[in-house]
């Protein structure tokens, strides 16, 4: 029997509303670059944050342990520390703790303690916990425990070659203070946050993560609260404050348990209209129609502009009538993605190309299908939707 | 035996405007008005009178008024009125006490404790005038994942689904109960406004066959008018097990109203009383109830969602549970306020629980279980507008019924008379000569127009919140808030109080 009280607030009442800044780029053909230009980028768009949050997702800078659980764990006492890395030591095999590299400047303020880890499970606890379900599993309900019940612990990322830096902050002070133009990596994304109502709390800024899926969010997600109570039935605990975070469950639940494309993923978010759907082939009125059917309640309505991120992959995607701005990039085989156009021109002023994309029409960049080179799949490696 | 009781309602005519035209006298069912011929005036029976103004809308000079008797009895708050005469008709008759309509008691409205959310600042409103805005619904059993061939069709097999173009469709009224011209009409309603219409337990007249596209058709205990190509006919088949107006008691048509038409319907005999049992006599349990589903689902082929109804009780959460894992592909759930053409006036004042109550208990309880996708809710019993349709769909309603606002869209007053079948407005009568008071294409007019109303309303509630698919309201209690409950009430309508 499923445990019937196990939905920690009834009133589903964690939203934080934020507006922001959202920046992205990635070099599809896998080659890494350093954390300086997106710094300069988000830097341009100050004005659409407000201090209380910045961050950043960096996909390829641990080469060295490629295998391995890149933990990312903010604490903000000593006895959490002390719990959380006895948890993970009778779980996990620990190649490497340190702390995160971190220099100190003015606009920091009481910063907590950020570690990482580089961890495997356990050959005997794979063995035991891990018949029925996958490594992944295992790690996202570890990761769920940590956050839920070791106090003043919070996992900021848990995913393989990929790490999230993020605090309270303008994310140029967050990018001086984790030292982050030493990194290199070939897919960055960063948030500057706007939040309209919150507690000041290293936790709460983007990007959101779990395991190698990071999500940065400008909007406010006005379905948050049936989104979050669709998820809760498939066993996610919604604990950050925060509507960004359903995004990051749902695209959990669809791609790693449901096993759907990305392209599909994007019609559950911003699905067409009705009446558009009416317009499509058959076959594809019945997979629209039934997306919609059953993934009703994972619509995210309302204005919002998503970057999502995972291994080899960086997503673009607005609501579906895009009451917030998304500009597309292009140079050679490096896409970027911005809030404002003049992000991007910034740090890369001769663009192939520069497009806003359609209300809910996914940008996708991947490294199995980069751009110009033309794909293993034959297809024209051109960023934007694969039409169904 | 001389009655003690009092008249209810006063009937004041001006003498200066009335004409002697006798319009009124013609229109009243009840006998309340005559022509006096001695006198060469219009008098009134004032006993008689039940207050339906019906002689008021049709006076052609505007001479009546009714008011209610302001008769005093000593004040006490334990000896009301209406409880000394109750006691007093009993007295007089013997018998139970027989009503009409939902319950009108004072218990708390919660629709009038929850207000609704609005975009300001942070994020847009929508104008529904300038962007689409999507009200429908799809009824029916979902998979709880969709799985995706390589070439991006479909492999999930979905279960069969019925959309309707808004959350309201019309409740369950036996033809008996009310007439073959409202059936007619809401009919031809739900067919123009794209929703559905339930034939109630009486069966289907084959003059509406040609409506089986918005027909639900329902088989309650007495299995009236059931039969293969009736089952077939609908898009969904209900099976009722309860009532809101009267949980745990089965249907009563007396035998007056068993006219030829409603006997050739029924299939029983003309002017037989016709009772349903209180239970269905194969469903003493949960698992009778799974095979009832699955022989009505062999029946139909597996081609329509099977819904089933009960009245909302004590525990309808689990209820409702079980009904999921028994085969229910919708349930509907019929609250304190649900209305009936007759009941035990006991039973529906006193029996069953507030809807907004109980939707909100079977949302969480099937939400918790993970349940929630395998059915879909419907609600009824007292909706009155599209505010508590929008409510009601916050709260996690698919979608709701509505019995009484379509009668009083097609002339109802609710005077409560429903169970004499002498209502002068034609509608819960099978009197001929009152039930052609109801002509089916203003009947039907009249009620596409509320529907009309409603669903611009609803696209307006839904844009100033800030989302533009029904589905993002659904279940999304965020978006209400309770003013004047209590922490409990709070608790299990999961609703923040207002403020916080």
């Amino acid at each position: 029997m499923r445990d019937l009280n196990r939905i920690n607030n009834p009133y589903n009442d964690d939203k934080v509303i934020a507006s922001c800044s959202i920046f992205g780029m990635m070099d599809t053909s896998g080659a890494c670059f350093s954390g300086e230009g997106i710094i300069r980028a988000i830097t341009n768009m100050h004005f659409r944050g407000n201090g209380l949050g910045g961050g950043f997702a960096v996909y390829g800078l641990y080469p060295e342990f490629p295998e391995h659980y890149a933990f990312h764990i903010m604490y903000s006492t000593n006895i959490a520390k002390a719990d959380t890395e006895d948890y993970l030591g009778s779980r996990f095999d620990i190649a490497l703790a340190e702390p995160v590299p971190a220099k100190l400047n003015e606009a920091i303020i009481n910063p907590p303690l950020v570690w990482r880890y580089f961890a495997q499970i356990k050959p005997e606890i794979a063995a035991a916990h891990c018949v029925n379900q996958s490594q992944d599993e295992y790690v996202v309900s570890r990761v769920m425990e940590i956050n839920t019940h070791i106090a003043d612990s919070f996992v900021f990322s848990s995913g393989k070659n990929m790490a999230v830096f993020k605090g309270v902050g303008y994310p140029e002070e967050i990018a001086a203070y984790f030292l982050l133009d030493q990194y290199r990596g070939y897919l960055w994304t960063a948030h500057g946050r706007f939040p309209t109502n919150t507690r000041g709390w290293w936790g709460g800024a983007h990007p959101f993560s779990i395991l190698d899926w990071t999500v940065v969010h400008n909007g406010e997600i006005s379905s948050y609260g049936i989104n979050r109570r669709f998820l809760e039935e498939y066993g996610y605990e919604c604990t950050m404050h925060t509507d960004t975070e359903v995004v990051a469950y749902a695209v959990d639940l669809l791609a790693r348990k449901h096993n759907l494309p990305m392209e599909i993923i994007a019609k559950v978010f911003s699905p067409p209209f009705w009446h558009d759907i009416e317009r499509r082939s058959e076959s594809e009125q019945t997979l629209l129609r039934t997306l919609r059917q059953v993934y009703g309640g994972l619509l995210l309505n309302g204005p919002f502009t998503v970057i999502l991120a995972h291994q080899g992959e960086m997503v673009g995607l607005t609501d579906r009538i895009r009451l917030r701005p998304l500009t597309v990039g292009v140079k050679d085989s490096t896409l970027y993605l911005s809030s404002e156009e003049s992000a991007i021109r910034l740090i890369c002023p001769n663009l192939d190309r520069a497009w806003i994309p359609m209300g809910g029409e996914p940008i996708i960049g991947s490294i199995d299908n980069p751009i110009g080179a033309g794909s293993k799949s034959g297809k024209d490696g051109a960023v934007g939707v694969k039409q169904r | 035996m001389k009655t003690y009781l009092p008249s209810r309602f006063i009937i004041e005519r001006d003498s200066d405007r009335c004409i002697k035209c006798e319009v009124c006298v013609n229109q009243c069912s009840f006998d309340a008005q005559y022509y006096d011929e001695q006198d060469d005036i219009v008098r009134a029976r004032e006993e008689n009178c039940i207050g339906c103004h019906r002689c008021v809308s049709f006076c052609p000079t505007g001479a009546i008024n009714i008011r209610q008797n302001p008769l005093e009895y000593k004040s006490n708050y334990n000896w009301t009125a209406e409880a000394i005469e109750s006691i007093t008709k009993q007295a007089e008759t013997g018998g139970v006490l027989l009503t009409g309509m939902g319950n009108d008691k004072g218990y708390r409205i919660y629709w009038d404790h929850l207000v609704l959310n609005a975009s300001q600042v942070t994020n847009p409103s929508i104008d529904p005038l300038r962007e689409p805005m999507e009200l429908a619904t799809y009824l029916g059993r979902k998979t709880n994942k969709v799985e995706v061939n390589d070439d991006g069709t479909m492999k999930t097999k979905s279960a069969p689904q019925v959309r309707i173009e808004l959350p309201v469709m019309f409740s369950a009224m036996s033809y008996g109960a009310v007439s073959l011209n409202v059936h007619k009409s809401l009919a031809r309603a739900a067919s123009q406004m794209g929703t559905m219409w339930n034939t109630g337990e009486g069966g289907l007249h084959p003059s509406l066959y040609q409506y089986a596209d918005n027909t639900i058709v329902q088989t309650a205990s007495g299995r009236f008018g059931v039969h293969a190509g009736y089952l077939n006919a609908g898009r969904i088949v209900e099976i009722k097990i309860g009532q809101g107006a009267k949980p745990g008691i089965g249907g009563h048509l007396p035998g007056e109203k068993v006219s030829a038409e409603v006997s050739m319907t029924r299939m029983i005999p003309e002017g037989t009383d016709a009772l349903s049992p209180a239970p269905h006599h194969d469903i003493y349990s949960i698992e009778d109830l799974a095979q009832l589903v699955f022989a009505l689902k062999e029946a139909t082929n597996y081609t329509k969602p099977i819904s089933v109804k009960i009245a909302a009780v004590h525990n309808s959460a689990a209820i409702a549970s079980g009904m999921v894992r028994a085969g229910a592909d919708i349930i509907v759930l019929d609250g304190l306020r649900g209305s009936t053409g007759a009941a035990p006036k006991v039973i529906r004042d006193n029996v069953g629980i507030p809807i907004e109550l109980a939707l909100a208990a079977v949302d969480t309880r099937l939400r918790q279980e993970g349940i929630r996708n395998q059915t879909s809710i419907v609600i009824a019993g007292g909706i009155r507008n599209s505010g508590d349709v929008a409510k009601a769909v916050a709260l996690g309603a698919d979608a709701v019924y509505i019995g009484t606002a379509a009668l009083i869209a097609l002339g109802c007053h609710v005077c409560q008379q429903c169970h004499t079948g002498k209502c002068a407005w034609g509608i819960c009568t099978t009197d001929l000569a009152l039930t052609k008071r109801i002509n089916p294409d203003i009947g039907a007019r009249r009620l596409a127009n509320m529907l009309r109303g409603w669903s611009i309303e609803l696209k307006d509630i839904l844009g100033a919140m800030g989302v533009n698919a029904l589905e993002s309201l659904r279940g999304n209690r965020l978006h209400l808030r309770g003013v004047g409950l209590t922490d409990s009430e709070l608790e299990i309508l999961g609703v923040r109080m207002a403020g916080s």
